[in-house]
Parts: C-alpha cells; sequence; structure tokens
C-alpha cells in the first residue's frame, strides 16, 4: 500500500530585541552564564512581568508579512510545568486568544508554487539553558541568561506533503524573517527552532492518520533525513498491521532514528490559565498600519521583480534573492555595470565561491558592487580578457585594490592592437617553417597551435580575437 | 465527593509533590469543600456576561526595549543550595 506524508510544522524564532520580552536584561547571546539574569526572568516572588514594546512590534511585522489576521486583543497565558529550565514553574505564552492567526506561506515546489496555510503565531519567553553532565556527578547545570529572550512560535496547518516541501518552507519562513530583520536565523546558536507533527495515511485517504510529535529538528540537514525516517517508521508501523501511537520522538543525527521521549507524557496536562500579571495585549489599528507602512519587500516578490526588471534565469533570482544583503549587492552590481546577466555570473559564480570558501557574509565581502562593475568593464572594454579577470578578481579580494589599479600595476593589460600582434605573429611563424608548411599544405588544424604559440609569446594577453583574425590573413600568405 | 483521590494525586505528581495516602485524603476532603463553593457561582446564569480574566481597567503598559543591568552573578546564585562555575546545580534531569 502506498503511504502519504500530512506535516505540519512548529517554528520557534528568537526575536532580535535588545532586552527581554518582560524584563530588561540584554538577549545578548554567549555571555558567561547567569549573567543576564534579574529578580523577573529568575522568577523570584514579588516581580512583575512588563511587556517589551518592541517584541510585539516584531510579532505583528511578521504576521503582516504573512497575511495574518493581527487581533486587537490577544491574551497572555501560563503554560505550566515543572523542569529546571522554567524558573517560575510556568512559561509565560499565549493560549487560546493569541496575536496573529490565519495567514500562509508561499513556497516554490517543483512543479508550481504552493500555499502552505498558518494556524496561528504567538508570542512567548523562552526557556533556559540546560547542561547534563556525564559522569560520576550526576547534577544538571542551569544557565537563565536565555530565560525570557523574545520568541515568536509560529504554527503552519498540516499542508505539508513531503519532507522535501518541509526544508524549502522552512528555508522560505527564514528568508522572510530575515528580510524583516526580526530574528538572525541563526540553527547552531538556537535561534530559529523547529518541531514537527508527522503522520501518515493512505495515499488518496481524506481521515488524518495519528500524529506524532518530533522535536529539536534543529538543523537544515537534520530536518529532511528526521521527516523521512519518520514518515518510513510509522508505514512500516501500518503495512505491519500495527498501530501509530501518539507521541513524542526525539531525533538523533548520529544514528539518523528517532526515539520515544520518556516520562514526558503526564507533562502534556499544562493547565493553562490567563496570566494575571500582564493585562490583555491590546493593538489599535493605527499601529497595525504603521508597521505594514514599513514592511519591506519580500524574497518572493523580490524574486519575480529580479526576474522581470533584469531578464535573470528565476533560478538565478532564486540564489540572489535568499537574504536581502545578497539581493542588495547583486542589484547594486547590476546597476552600476550596466549588464545585469553579467553581474549575476560573477555574484553566483566567484563571489558566492570565495564567500563559501572562506564561510564569509556578503555584507564582509571585500569586492564592492562598484569595483566587481569596475572589473566587468574592463573586459567589456577589451582591456582584459575573461579568464585573466577571474586572477584580478582574486586579487582584489585579497588586496582590496580597484581592478584598474591592479591591471595597471601587473601589466596585464590585453594587447589588441594590430601592428604589434603582428611583429609577434610575424616572429612566431618565423621559427615554426614546419607547421606552416602543413597549414598552407591544407592542414587547417594548424591554426590551433598558432593561437597558442602567440598568446604564450604574449604571455596570454594578447587579444585572441584580434589574433584569430590577423593569424588567419597572414598564415594563408597574404 | 465530586473530586476523585486519583485526580488529587495527579495533580501532586505534575506538581513535583509527594504525599502520604492520609494527606491526600485531606486535600481531597479540602479541595472538594472549595469546589462545592465555587459550584454555587455556577448557578447564576452567566450567559452574557464576558469572562473576567483581569480587574484593572488600565491602559497597555509596555516598557521601552532598553538594556537595564541584570543582577551580579554571584547575587543571582545567592538563594541556590548548590553552584557550579557560574551555574545553578540541580540533580539530574534527562533532556
Ligand atoms: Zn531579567
Amino acid at each position: 500500500m502506498e503511504f502519504e506524508p500530512v506535516i505540519g510544522l512548529e517554528v520557534h524564532a528568537q526575536l532580535l530585541t535588545q532586552s527581554k520580552i518582560f524584563c530588561g536584561c540584554t538577549t545578548r547571546f554567549g555571555n558567561p552564564p547567569n549573567t543576564n539574569t534579574c529578580p523577573v526572568c529568575l522568577g523570584m516572588p514579588g516581580v512583575l512581568p512588563v511587556l517589551n514594546r518592541k517584541a510585539v512590534e516584531y510579532a505583528i511585522k511578521v504576521g503582516l508579512a504573512v497575511g495574518c489576521e493581527i487581533r486587537g486583543r490577544s491574551l497572555f497565558a501560563r503554560k505550566n510545568y515543572f523542569y529546571p529550565d522554567l524558573p517560575k514553574g510556568y512559561q509565560i505564552s499565549m493560549y487560546d486568544q493569541p496575536l496573529c492567526v490565519g495567514g500562509g506561506i508561499t513556497i516554490e515546489t517543483r512543479k508550481d508554487r504552493k500555499r502552505i496555510g498558518l494556524t496561528r503565531i504567538h508570542l512567548e519567553e523562552d526557556a533556559g539553558k540546560l547542561i547534563h553532565q556525564e559522569g560520576a556527578d550526576d547534577r544538571t547545570l542551569v544557565d537563565l541568561n536565555r530565560a525570557g529572550v523574545p520568541l515568536i512560535e509560529i504554527v503552519s496547518e498540516p499542508d505539508i506533503a513531503s519532507p522535501s516541501e518541509a526544508h524549502t518552507y522552512l528555508t522560505m519562513l527564514r528568508s522572510i524573517l530575515l528580510y524583516l530583520g526580526v530574528c538572525d536565523g541563526n540553527m547552531e546558536e538556537g535561534s530559529l527552532r523547529c518541531d514537527a507533527n508527522v503522520s501518515v495515511r493512505p495515499a488518496g485517504e481524506k481521515q488524518f492518520g495519528t500524529k506524532v510529535e518530533l522535536k529539536n529538528l534543529n538543523s537544515f540537514r537534520f530536518i529532511q533525513k528526521a521527516l523521512e525516517y519518520e514518515i518510513n517508521r510509522q508505514a512500516e508501523v501500518l503495512q505491519g498491521g500495527g498501530k501509530v501511537v501518539q507521541e513524542s520522538r526525539l531525533y538523533d543525527p548520529d544514528s539518523d532514528t528517532t526515539d520515544l521521549m520518556r516520562g514526558k507524557e503526564e507533562a502534556h496536562d499544562y493547565r493553562y490559565f490567563p496570566e494575571p500579571d500582564l493585562l490583555p495585549l491590546i493593538v489599535d489599528q493605527k499601529w497595525i498600519e504603521e508597521i505594514r507602512a514599513g514592511l519591506p519587500e519580500l524574497p518572493l516578490e523580490r524574486r519575480d521583480r529580479l526576474v522581470a526588471q533584469y531578464g535573470i534565469p528565476a533560478y538565478d533570482a532564486d540564489v540572489l534573492t535568499t537574504t536581502r544583503e545578497l539581493a542588495d549587492y547583486y542589484e547594486a552590481a547590476a546597476k552600476a555595470s550596466g549588464n545585469p546577466k553579467g553581474a549575476s555570473n560573477w555574484v553566483m559564480g566567484e563571489v558566492l565561491r570565495k564567500l563559501k570558501e572562506e564561510k564569509a557574509e556578503i555584507t564582509a565581502c571585500p569586492v564592492s558592487p562598484d569595483r566587481l562593475a569596475g572589473l566587468m568593464g574592463l573586459i567589456e572594454a577589451g582591456t582584459i580578457s575573461g579568464s585573466l579577470a577571474k586572477e584580478v578578481f582574486e586579487e582584489m579580494w585579497a588586496t582590496r585594490h580597484a581592478a584598474p589599479d591592479i591591471v595597471k600595476a601587473r601589466g596585464l593589460t590585453q594587447i589588441s592592437d594590430e601592428p604589434e600582434l603582428l611583429a609577434i605573429i610575424d616572429q612566431v611563424m618565423a621559427a615554426n617553417p614546419g607547421p606552416l608548411a602543413q597549414y598552407r599544405a591544407g592542414k587547417s588544424a594548424t591554426l590551433g597551435f598558432f593561437m597558442g604559440q602567440v598568446m604564450k609569446a604574449t604571455q596570454g594577453k594578447g587579444n585572441p580575437t584580434v589574433i584569430q583574425k590577423l593569424l588567419g590573413e597572414k598564415l594563408k600568405g597574404s | 465527593m465530586s473530586i476523585q483521590l486519583e485526580t488529587v494525586r495527579h495533580i501532586a505528581r505534575l506538581a513535583n509533590l509527594e504525599f502520604s495516602e492520609e494527606e491526600l485524603g485531606i486535600f481531597a476532603r479540602q479541595i472538594d469543600s472549595i469546589l462545592v463553593y465555587i459550584d454555587k457561582l455556577n448557578e447564576l446564569d452567566t450567559q452574557r456576561v464576558e469572562p473576567t480574566s483581569h480587574v484593572t481597567q488600565k491602559d497597555q503598559a509596555f516598557r521601552e526595549d532598553r538594556v537595564a543591568p541584570s543582577l551580579e552573578v554571584l547575587r543571582a546564585l545567592a538563594n541556590s543550595p548548590e553552584t557550579k562555575d557560574g551555574h545553578f546545580s540541580v540533580p539530574k534531569v534527562i533532556g
């Protein structure tokens, strides 16, 4: 029997505020343990949380960008459970009255575009970090620097039909968050975390199967493998006549399997109730419209515009719009060079290759778009050849010098001057009477030999088009 | 009694508390009397009344996104029975 998966994703994104959601502690990553804490985020008795306005603004920004309805009134709730990463014994979250509802994210599949619906986006506080000590100690160490960092949870509808769609959805969502400037999208540092609800059903069946919650899919690489494994596991259970049990499972990248999380069943009884320490969150239409007016162009819109405006292939536009900064770089280079296709080739080729090689971001690219356009201008003017330009690019990267300066200093200017090239051709012909005779006897392939000899004599600086033309004339004996 | 002993045991477990059978019995009776009292309120017709989660009618109270000084780490850890390398140290829990 054929089975088809049904997948919904829950993504937690850390918001890029300076301070925590309910207190003034810094959100800075990497500070010494427990140095970003105060009575509020330590859960001391008698303290009161006060909501960070920026966190609300960012959540609304995301909601508007993905077409959610922003609720005029929403409510914080306490999610109660006992775990050492949670000093208060509850997490302040939202429950039955979230800030944003509905909306959707359009993704590009192999066939066409598909909209993945969203259920809701809500605000909540992050928990602390636990370090489980190995060995005889048998202790768990708690760092509460992260406790109280603002998060949004973005919950999708079960509209995702394959692991690769899940990957595409997550990539697009991350891209949107980066464009909005509300999250740094760093999965390694935990700024973006993903859980999945997965079930399978016989192909064509309308009814959903029993869903399993997959926790901590914290890398783009793992998410696809984890889902593939889990879908196969469930299909095998059903094929063997068994039943899928509703449970939480954890993906282990080392063994490439998912394992049951034990002892958590009872903890699902979260006994939510309205957070009495925080007033209902009231958002007026004026504020929403102000935020809407400040929304940037989003990845998919920009991709379509690049294709229409610059005539570059959809694939190029896809890669170039991965981040706002890369797209900015490309557009600047396209405009400065007046050659959008050439600029796309350079950015997609040499620029991205070097960035990858040095694990650098485009914002740290030592060759500015203007300088890249300058290099492209030299090729167009016939000053240097395309292959020499790649060498010049390497040097621009290393020295931060402009292309014309490098070309001048190294004497790389292409030789297009006909009398100069004719003199060299005469020398080469005089030095190779044998091949010359062969050519004149009708062996036209010898032309390649002469091309090579002349290029060598010019140390690669001869203009190939001019040489070819001159050689054609001279070899014939005219 | 409307509350089951099993429910009391479940709530105690969720709160990480352990009680003797005798204590569970006492709590069940006490919780039950509270519930009976609350049930009295259910006699009122509240169909046309908005649920009240907050009693203040104040406007929104926001803070601006500004960093304020945190506690010194020694003060932050001062109430912890055990610490290690700037961390709270607790009996091992399984992730
Ligand atoms: Zn704090």
